[in-house]
């Protein structure tokens, strides 16, 4: 990641009433990525989305876009488009009509207007729609206007809130591999505000995850996943998220407070041979796998992954092992720790 | 069908009639019979002690388009309508706009437009009757410190319906702005933003998109307003009980006089009559024309 990135937030912070919005963010978003902001709902995602696009104005920190400081430049002057959660379509306009506000406003010929519009709605499969008022659409359609409306003026930086937030499962899963093409087809910059993880972790290139208004991690969604840089990261990232085991529970791990572990990674042992003895809490099945969630004193979250169908009764003991290079480290203040003098227990029960 | 199925569609329909009925006995009672009987009356001629009332058909509409009168109230009624509906409407949306948006002190503003619609119109006309009182009025004294002289703004046919306009719009404005507030606030934010984002200004924002957003509400003012430029005369009461020489007399206060001062029935009867056709013709056009040109969330 280089400082001159193609968005550029330095040291940004924006304070309601002396209350925290977001504090100390710095990000560089390069040309063409797709980025996700990730976190649980109040930690400044939104926030931060909303400075980016100019509806908020920063108390502090410098904002920049494609090298234009725009700090304090007003939402239409910063070649941006948006996408909003509730998609803010005009519901007294037709769909066309809807696409092209932005055009109108600007100015431009009607000629190039039909042209881009007709592109646009091609794009997002909304040909023969041109006519309805949004309350004649479902709601995936609703979505597609709205995307039609991001990307008809041809901004290099679309920013999105949440865009499909309001849709069913199914459908989210259909539009969510529709924006990707669309962004990568089209070359441009996104900045993808969410909540769910799943969405984040398959459609950016970086993600950056917060949490109380400060950026906790950003990278790309293999370093929040593989080498998370605090627990809140740890417990945030992955379905299911990682498990976080006391290292009093586990000899030979001092140098660390808490070692994290990912359902992936434990096995269940035999009587005896097991690292750590538990009992299991609930079994959620998904078709190829189950989830077997686990409680033991010393841990959060543990869970192990077992092949097809397990119905294995609540408040069962059960032994499971893992092996240290699946381990992760976290400091007494829930920091990562890269490397750890290990002693080897050498496989002995926990 | 199944005896079940259709004892339960009677059921439905015993049901759907006893809701209706408490509002169709209200409106029967006091506006269609009412109305019917206005209309039986205006067809018969005014009953005297030696004469009774007798059939004379369109007779007395007759004697209506012939009073000269009745002419000008019309033309009075006219001007007042077509001052008051626009002119009320125009300063309510203003001072929706402004009340709706971020200000200091907004319950204030808010309370402060709302006022004159709370206060009963004799009262208010009390109050403007001390405004426009000549040398002793708001008017005059303010007047009188640029050393304009003296108006009695009712007393003289030129100026006295205006000087009632003004109550009125001074009087509705405030009425409206609350529907208008209410229907802002029914406005997402987002969809300003929205705007902001694609680089609309806020005369462009408010035009293409807050406008034709209230046009409900401006299509329900507009009906209102134009029913009470019917039907609000209380303040000519106090104000200047239609004078000076009929300059500031309306239709329904002519009726008035016409029944309970001239004790002639049957031409307030008729007149009645003209003005719910009227009102029907508008309300005709509200609901067929203009509801489909409107859009409706």
């Amino acid at each position: 990641m280089t400082a001159d990135g193609f968005v550029v937030l330095e040291n940004v912070a924006k304070r309601w009433n002396g209350q925290l919005g977001v504090e100390g963010v710095s990000l560089a978003v390069p040309r063409g990525a797709f980025v996700a902001l990730l976190g649980p709902s109040g930690c400044g995602k939104s926030t931060t989305l909303r400075l980016l696009s100019g509806l908020e104005v920063p108390d502090e920190g410098r904002i920049s876009i494609d090298g234009r400081d725009v700090t304090a430049a007003p939402p239409s002057a910063r070649n941006l488009s948006m996408v909003f959660q509730s998609y803010a379509l005009f519901p007294h306009l037709s769909v066309a009509e809807n696409v092209v506000f932005g055009l109108k406003v600007r100015g431009i010929g009607r000629a190039e207007r039909r042209e881009k519009l007709h592109r646009a709605l091609e794009i997002t499969g909304l040909a023969g729609l041109e006519d309805r008022k949004p309350g004649e659409l479902s709601g995936g359609q609703r979505q597609r206007v709205a995307l039609a409306r991001a990307i008809v003026a041809g901004q290099p930086l679309c920013l999105m809130d949440e865009p499909l937030s309001n849709l069913d499962a199914k459908l989210r899963h259909s539009v969510r591999k529709d924006i990707k093409k669309l962004q990568r087809d089209l070359g441009i910059t996104v900045v993808y505000v969410t909540h769910d993880q799943t969405e984040a972790m398959s459609m950016a290139d970086m993600v950056v995850l917060m949490k109380a208004g400060h950026i906790q991690q950003a990278g790309t969604p293999e370093e929040l996943y593989y080498r998370p840089a605090n627990t809140f990261v740890a417990e945030f990232v992955g379905s299911p998220p990682m498990a976080l085991i006391d290292a009093a529970v586990l000899p030979g791990f001092e140098g660390a407070a808490r070692i994290g572990i990912r359902a992936e990674n434990v096995a269940v042992a035999g009587p005896g041979d097991g690292r750590l003895a538990c009992r299991v809490s609930e079994c959620e099945f998904l078709g190829s796998e189950t989830f077997v969630g686990l409680s033991h004193e010393g841990a959060t979250g543990l869970t192990v992954s077992m092949p097809g169908l397990r119905n294995i009764p609540a408040g069962e003991r059960i032994e499971i092992t893992f092996s240290d290079e699946h381990l992760h480290f976290f400091d007494g203040a829930g920091r990562r720790i890269e490397a750890i003098g290990v002693e080897r227990p050498g496989g002995s029960a926990g | 069908m199944s005896a079940q199925a259709a004892l339960e569609r009677r059921r439905q329909a015993i049901y759907g009639w006893l809701l209706l009925s408490p509002a169709a006995v209200l409106l029967t009672t006091f506006a269609f019979y009412p109305s019917i009987a206005t209309l039986w009356s205006s067809l018969f001629s005014r009953g005297t002690r030696r004469k009774p009332p007798e059939f004379v058909g369109l007779e007395n509409y007759r004697d209506l388009m012939a009073d000269p009168t009745f002419w000008l109230v019309v033309k009075n009624n006219l001007i007042y309508a077509a001052v008051t509906i626009p002119v009320s409407i125009t300063i309510a949306l203003a001072m929706a706009l402004w009340a709706n948006s971020k200000i200091p002190a907004r319950g204030l503003v808010r309370t402060a437009y709302f006022t004159p619609t709370v206060l009963p119109m004799i009262a208010a006309a009390n109050l403007w009757l001390f405004f426009y009182t000549p040398g002793l009025g708001v008017l005059d004294q303010i007047g009188a410190l640029f050393g304009l002289p003296s108006v009695n703004w009712l007393g003289q046919p030129e100026t006295a319906l205006w000087a009632v306009i003004i109550v009125t719009v001074w009087k509705e404005a405030g009425f409206f702005m609350i529907f208008y507030l209410a229907a802002l606030q029914t406005i997402p934010e987002d969809l300003r933003e929205a705007a902001d984002i694609e680089g609309a200004s806020r005369w462009t924002y408010t035009r293409r998109i807050v406008l034709p957003l209230l046009m409900p509400t401006t299509l329900f003012i507009v009906v209102n307003a134009l029913i009470n430029s019917v039907k609000l005369i209380d303040h000519l009461f106090i104000l200047t009980k239609g004078g000076p020489s009929d300059a500031s007399k309306l239709i329904l206060y002519y009726i008035w006089e016409m029944a309970f001062a001239f004790f002639d029935a049957p031409h307030a009867a008729a007149m009645t009559i003209l003005v719910l056709g009227v009102l029907a013709v508008v309300a005709g056009i509200k609901f067929s024309y203009l509801d489909k040109r409107t859009h409706y969330q």
